[in-house]
């Protein structure tokens, strides 16, 4: 599904991805962990395409198509979607107005037609109680005064409504408490199937007592240097990213 | 006298007017023959130049087109409506059975003729409004609103104004006056609009207010004409005792369009709620001057302004609140934001609070901004389209302000519209179209 290869990317004069390559299948779970600095958020950003994040060598393929040629926009419609780590408030725009725009905006590519408001109001409705999220949330401005656990709930919500192929999920353990884990949690775990894919970046082993990976990868300097099952997080867990300098050198 | 100023005067010559109004055109006429006409060095005038005016030649009145004019969208089709066709009355588009508080000039009876000679001309200080002479020296028609005490006007009343293509520029004058007596109630939309054609018109509008006590007073009006037309136009309001004035404005911008706004609170404990929208785009120009005078103690203001300059365009906001020494305990606040949707928008904005009471809590501000980037990347990575984001966020940027505005039909309307008034060709705000809003509350 998802195919990197030697992949690096610089950030204004600062190279942070040097030679990365990574395979995504469908239906598997990868977790990419690493310390501070390692490229983990720029990866999210590299493969929905942000302004800023330069590809400077390597290939991204998706489903059988150059990704990197792609607008972010047309990535989300192909299927890509990145949870943001600190997802944007946007006052002044309902959540209910943009979540509508942005499925309307998927279904319009893939040729369906749009939802009428009833239709879709009835979907974000029952959405909502799949992640806990109080309707309330739905009336106010796009992530305007959430609480972090509300914000990461709503990053939830839209990757349930969009039904990505392939799900980032950038340090969404950041800033949860027990309660917001567990549901952000249990939202992706009710997403996972087959034909989906997942990569879940995180500094933390705990997300991954929730989200059970298939692979873990440790990124550091912007490569992969240890792949292994999830085993591997126990390990970095009890040990630090320290010992595996001697790895990379 | 300019050039400009003879051309007016002559154009006065040429109207024939009921003979009860020569005291106000004679006083206007002379007024406006004596103004110095404004420079660059003209404070009131240093941003937006008349030029556009004083190169175009204006030689008679229009005789419009009447059914060319029922092409434009009605804001709302359903309620009372009085039209005008490039100043001159459309009885055919109007309604057909207005309230008996509404009359024109031209058909007002002793007691409303006695009204508008007592207050035309007098809420308006034409002697520093340049403009407001010249309404007065022009007017021949206009509209009464007249609700007596304790009275609620039943329904909303669109007064359209409609510009449409004639031969060679034609002028055209606008004037409305309300009076709400003690415990009265009316809520009024100015609609100025025209058909798609080009056309280099003039517009000279002025609406003066009185609100009594207790009085409450809603009122939006709308500049949504083409981009060629000139528009100078004047709001005045004289507040009364514990009264109470929700006000909404939107303009486009055009060749040149400039809007001021004078609200004199005059009785103790009037509220003031002033919301302002302006959306120039391509080469437009759009020229907001407000001035909130408190002259007794215990009035409340709170005016916000927010303008999304986009392309080359450019606007202009001078906002002032002025507090006397006699009016303490006067809240007051005033918020101008901006958003330049492109590198050549530019802005000249100056809110001004003149404070002479000491017991008073008053706040003013300004802020210049772009679209936040981050924002954009958000909206995007949802697969919702860079022009479409861009909308979004211009929307969000006034969507508190529509929100407020006084009629429900106009709020829908603009809505509706926005892709139009942000200089979208595309569909792009389909999903704000869609009741959303309201299905939610």
């Amino acid at each position: 599904m998802l195919s990197i290869k030697n992949l690096s990317a610089t950030v204004g004069d600062t190279t942070i991805l040097r030679d990365l390559s990574l395979s995504v299948k469908p239906g598997e779970v990868h977790a990419i962990m690493g310390p501070n600095g390692a490229g983990k958020s720029t990866l999210g950003n590299i493969l929905t395409g942000r302004e800023g994040y330069d590809v400077t060598g390597g290939s991204v393929e998706f489903d059988g198509k150059n990704l990197l040629e792609l607008d972010t926009e047309e990535r989300a419609r192909e299927g890509i979607f990145l949870a943001f780590q600190y997802p944007v408030e946007i006052p002044g725009v309902s959540n209910m107005e943009f979540l509508k725009a942005a499925v309307d905006a998927k279904r319009a590519h893939h040729g369906q037609e749009e939802l009428s408001s009833v239709e879709f109001m009835k979907l974000a409705r029952e959405t909502c109680k799949q992640v806990r999220m109080d309707q309330a949330f739905l009336k106010r401005g796009v992530n305007e005064g959430f609480s972090g656990g509300e914000k990461k709930r709503n990053e939830i919500l839209q990757m349930m409504l969009l039904e990505p192929r392939l799900c980032i999920l950038d340090e969404t353990d950041s800033g949860l408490d027990i309660d917001a884990l567990q549901s952000v949690s249990d939202g992706v775990n009710a997403m996972r199937t087959a034909d989906r894919g997942f990569i879940v970046v995180t500094h933390y082993q705990r997300l991954l007592d929730y989200i059970e990976p298939d692979f873990v990868h440790v990124l550091a300097k912007g490569r992969i240097v240890k792949s292994g099952t999830k085993e591997l997080a126990k390990e970095l867990e009890a040990k630090g990213y320290g010992w595996l300098d001697s790895e990379v050198a | 006298m300019s050039e400009f100023q003879q051309q007016a005067l002559e154009l006065a010559r040429q109207q024939q007017a009921p003979d009860w109004l020569a005291p106000l055109r004679t006083s206007g006429a002379d007024q406006w023959a004596q103004a110095a006409w404004p420079t660059r060095r003209t404070e009131q005038w240093k941003y937006t130049p008349l030029i556009p005016l004083q190169k175009t030649w204006f030689n008679r009145w229009g005789e419009p087109d009447l059914a060319q004019a029922g092409s434009i969208d009605w804001i709302d089709p359903e309620a009372s409506r009085l039209v005008f066709v490039n100043g001159r009355f459309a009885a055919d588009l109007s309604s057909n059975d207005l309230p008996a508080e509404v009359v024109r000039f031209a058909e007002a009876g002793p007691e409303q003729r006695a009204l508008i000679e007592q207050h035309l001309g007098q809420v308006v200080d034409s002697e520093r409004h340049l403009f407001a002479a010249l309404s007065n020296a022009w007017t021949d028609d206009g509209v009464l609103l007249h609700v007596p005490a304790g009275q609620q006007l039943s329904g909303p009343l669109y007064v359209v104004h409609v510009s449409t293509p004639e031969a060679e520029p034609t002028p055209a004058g606008q004037r409305l006056l309300i009076v709400l007596d003690s415990g009265a109630q009316a809520s009024v939309v100015e609609h100025f609009a025209s058909t798609a054609d080009s056309q280099s018109g003039f517009v000279n509008s002025l609406t003066e207010v009185v609100v009594g006590d207790n009085a409450r007073f809603r009122h939006c009006r709308v500049h949504l004409e083409q981009e060629d037309l000139i528009h100078v136009g004047g709001v005045h309001v004289n507040l009364g005792r514990a009264s109470h004035m929700n006000g909404f404005t939107l303009a486009q911008g055009s060749r040149l369009k400039r809007i001021d706004y004078q609200i004199n609170h005059r009785g103790e404990g009037a509220e003031l709620v002033l919301n302002g929208i302006y959306l120039p785009r391509n080469r437009q120009l759009v020229d907001y001057h407000t001035n909130v005078e408190h002259c007794v103690p215990h009035c409340t203001t709170s005016e916000t302004f927010r303008g999304i300059i986009g392309d080359s365009s450019r606007a202009v906001f001078n906002g002032r609140i002025h507090i006397h020494p006699d009016a303490q305990k006067t809240l007051a606040e005033l918020s101008n934001k901006n958003l330049l949707t492109s590198d050549r928008a530019e802005v000249d904005t100056k809110p001004e609070l003149e404070i002479y009471a000491d017991d008073v809590r008053c706040a003013h501000g300004a802020t210049v901004s772009q679209l936040d980037p981050t924002a954009l990347y958000y909206l995007q990575s949802r697969g919702i389209s860079r022009l479409e984001a861009e909308v979004m966020l211009s929307f969000g940027f006034i969507n508190e302000l529509l929100r407020e505005a006084p009629e429900p039909a106009l709020q829908a309307w603009l809505r509706r519209h926005l892709n139009v008034l942000l200089g979208r060709p595309e569909q792009l705000t389909r999903h704000l179209d869609t009741g959303i809003e309201d299905s939610l509350s």
